[in-house]
């Protein structure tokens, strides 16, 4: 298939052009939750399209594919219907994963089939390859830490060391230079590119241990669009346009979405991926001692003030999906508006551990999406609010990022909670929010505290609500 | 670079700019599904697990084989279910019982 390629296409081509189609009317339907589904559907059968078309090009090897076809299918669907919403991030990591797994190893396949043939790779075979296989492992390594770190196995705050840049600099000079020694094909060329297979491994698990837990949103984003990128690689080494326009549509997804959520925590990308962001400061401690203006209040009390509002907003956090509140709040939502409250949601870009994680689980609840309402347009409705219920969210309702120019996170653009009549703020405890920022809106004369478990909490607040 | 890759570059580049165009219009609500709808796509790599794994003269032993094409499976399959189950909770406001009219603060 070079340029000047006169024969026929083949009818393998043809299908996978519709499977590009397929794909990009998917994305192009999830424009709207109305259409999304169907938009899903599409691209489900743009795949179906693409796999079937490739079985039917005279696959050796029958029983080794389709047993882990059908091992890898009952896998995914099972492990997908199973898992709890409030697991979502975790699940899609693992996905994402394996896709980059698998991206990594059709490359090394390919490189090792020239080499087995005693032929020289071309150097765009090569230099794609290694490409690829590198992306991939990052993007696989990359997933199963922060796999662990959203299932909680290991610990969520930054892991650092002295040195930690300097080391992962020095892997990432390894892995290009065994990356040239590949193109240029030196003798032995392919012990150079397991050398680069295996440090894009370390590079992976390192790159992502200095990250923090509220960090994740970006770092999913990221390493999404590693694994889209690796697709599309592999596409450059198989001569397969339909992995490269797909892996394309996934890099410039994944792109797009890790600058919007830098853009949420006014922090560059390369600041939330070297800044080690969260990690444990010394000065942290001497701070503690100053937030102690705060009123704690009972779940009736809080009852009392949200059945008598107009309007009241809630603003959930991850606290949230840890103590799976959701249902309770859906439910405490409902008893308010029986008695004529209207309720809104107001979700900040990076509430959660993944992009749009809070508006999952409310959808989960059963909580229309027309009641959730973005950072932008939920602002100026604070100051017309009677109560704003601030549900396990910490720094994205800090005003120290709008007012106080010596905060970490001044700048980071936030719900405007204060500007609210009055507000209550769920919480586990007094400990300081993922940052270890004190916030002082605790602090205001304004705020409540009602302290505990936020699913009990909330629940506590329904029954006082019945009651009253 | 031979005219070929040439090629691949520019279908690449042209695919990216269109999904800058469209995933641009997906609102935020919608971020979740579209990582996870996304995520599936790129199980597309599926495609090139098979090729590889299934082609005659394969490079690998059968178990690495299996394991390139069940990566790509889970992948693939594991996505659009975990999507789809995703999706179908986005619901409107539907007409269910309540008093917000008839209420008094």
């Amino acid at each position: 298939m070079s340029a000047t390629d006169t024969t026929p296409a083949s009818w393998v081509d043809v299908a996978y052009l519709i499977t590009a189609i397929c794909f990009i009317f998917g994305l192009r339907y999830l424009s709207s939750p109305k259409t999304a589904r169907l938009g899903n559907r599409i691209s489900a059968v743009g795949m179906l399209i693409a796999v079937l078309a490739t079985l039917a090009q005279g696959i050796v090897n029958w029983w080794v594919i389709g047993s882990a076809l059908v091992v890898g299918a009952a896998i995914g669907i099972v492990s997908a219907q199973r898992v709890k919403m409030t697991a979502m991030p975790q699940m899609v990591a693992l996905f994402n994963g394996a896709g980059g797994g698998a991206a990594a190893l059709v490359a090394a396949g390919e490189l090792l089939k020239v080499f087995h043939a005693n032929a020289i790779p071309t150097y765009d075979v090569s230099f794609t390859s290694v490409l690829s296989a590198v992306i991939g492992a990052i993007s696989f390594a990359g997933s199963i830490i922060a796999f662990l770190k959203l299932q909680e196995v290991m610990t969520g705050r930054p892991i650092t060391y002295p040195g930690q840049q300097f080391v992962n600099a020095l892997i990432a000079l390894v892995i290009v230079v065994c990356w040239g020694l590949v193109v240029a094909n030196v003798p032995n060329s392919l012990e150079f590119f397991w050398i680069a297979l295996v440090a894009s491994f370390a590079l992976g698990i390192l790159f992502v241990l200095p990250i923090g837990g509220a960090d994740m949103p970006v770092v999913i984003s990221l390493l999404n669009s590693f694994t889209g990128v690796a697709a599309a690689s592999t596409g450059f080494v198989l001569g397969n346009n339909v992995l490269i326009v797909a892996g394309a549509l996934v890099g410039a997804s994944g792109t797009l979405l890790t600058v919007l959520m830098g853009k949420a925590m006014n922090r560059s990308v390369t600041n939330v991926l070297f800044g080690a962001f969260g990690a444990v400061k010394p000065v942290a401690a001497g701070a503690a001692a100053k937030q102690q203006n705060v009123r704690s209040v009972s779940a009736d009390d809080v009852a009392a003030m949200l059945a008598y509002a107009n309007q009241v907003i809630v603003v959930p956090g991850y606290g949230m999906a840890v103590a799976q509140a959701q249902h309770s709040i859906r439910e405490l939502a409902d008893q308010l508006e029986k008695k004529g409250v209207e309720v809104k949601y107001a979700i900040h870009p990076v509430a959660g551990r993944m992009p749009g994680h809070m508006n999952v689980l409310l959808a989960e609840a059963n909580v229309p999406y027309t009641s959730l309402y973005d950072m932008d347009d939920i602002n100026p409705e604070f100051e017309r609010t009677d109560v704003a219920l601030v549900v396990g969210a910490n720094d994205v309702t800090n005003p120290a990022a709008r007012e106080d120019k010596n905060s970490p996170i001044y700048g980071m653009p936030i719900l405007n909670v204060d500007k609210a009549n009055n507000v209550v703020v769920l919480k586990r405890s007094m400990n300081s929010g993922f940052a270890g920022i004190d916030n002082p809106l605790f602090d205001d004369p304004k705020t409540v505290m009602l302290f505990g478990d936020a699913k009990k909490s909330i629940d506590g607040v329904v029954a006082g609500v019945k009651a009253l | 670079m031979t005219a070929h890759l040439l090629t691949e570059l520019t279908i690449f580049i042209l695919a990216v700019f269109v999904g800058m165009e469209v995933i641009s219009k997906v609102p935020t609500t919608l971020h979740t599904p579209l990582m996870s709808a996304t995520n599936a796509i790129h199980g597309i790599v599926l495609v090139g697990a098979i090729l590889v794994a299934g082609a005659a003269g394969a490079p690998f032993n059968a178990i690495v084989g299996f394991v390139l094409v069940l990566l790509a499976s889970l992948n693939v399959f594991g996505g659009y279910t975990v999507t789809e189950r995703m999706l179908q909770m986005f619901r409107p406001r539907v007409q269910a019982p309540k008093g917000p009219t008839d209420g008094t603060p």
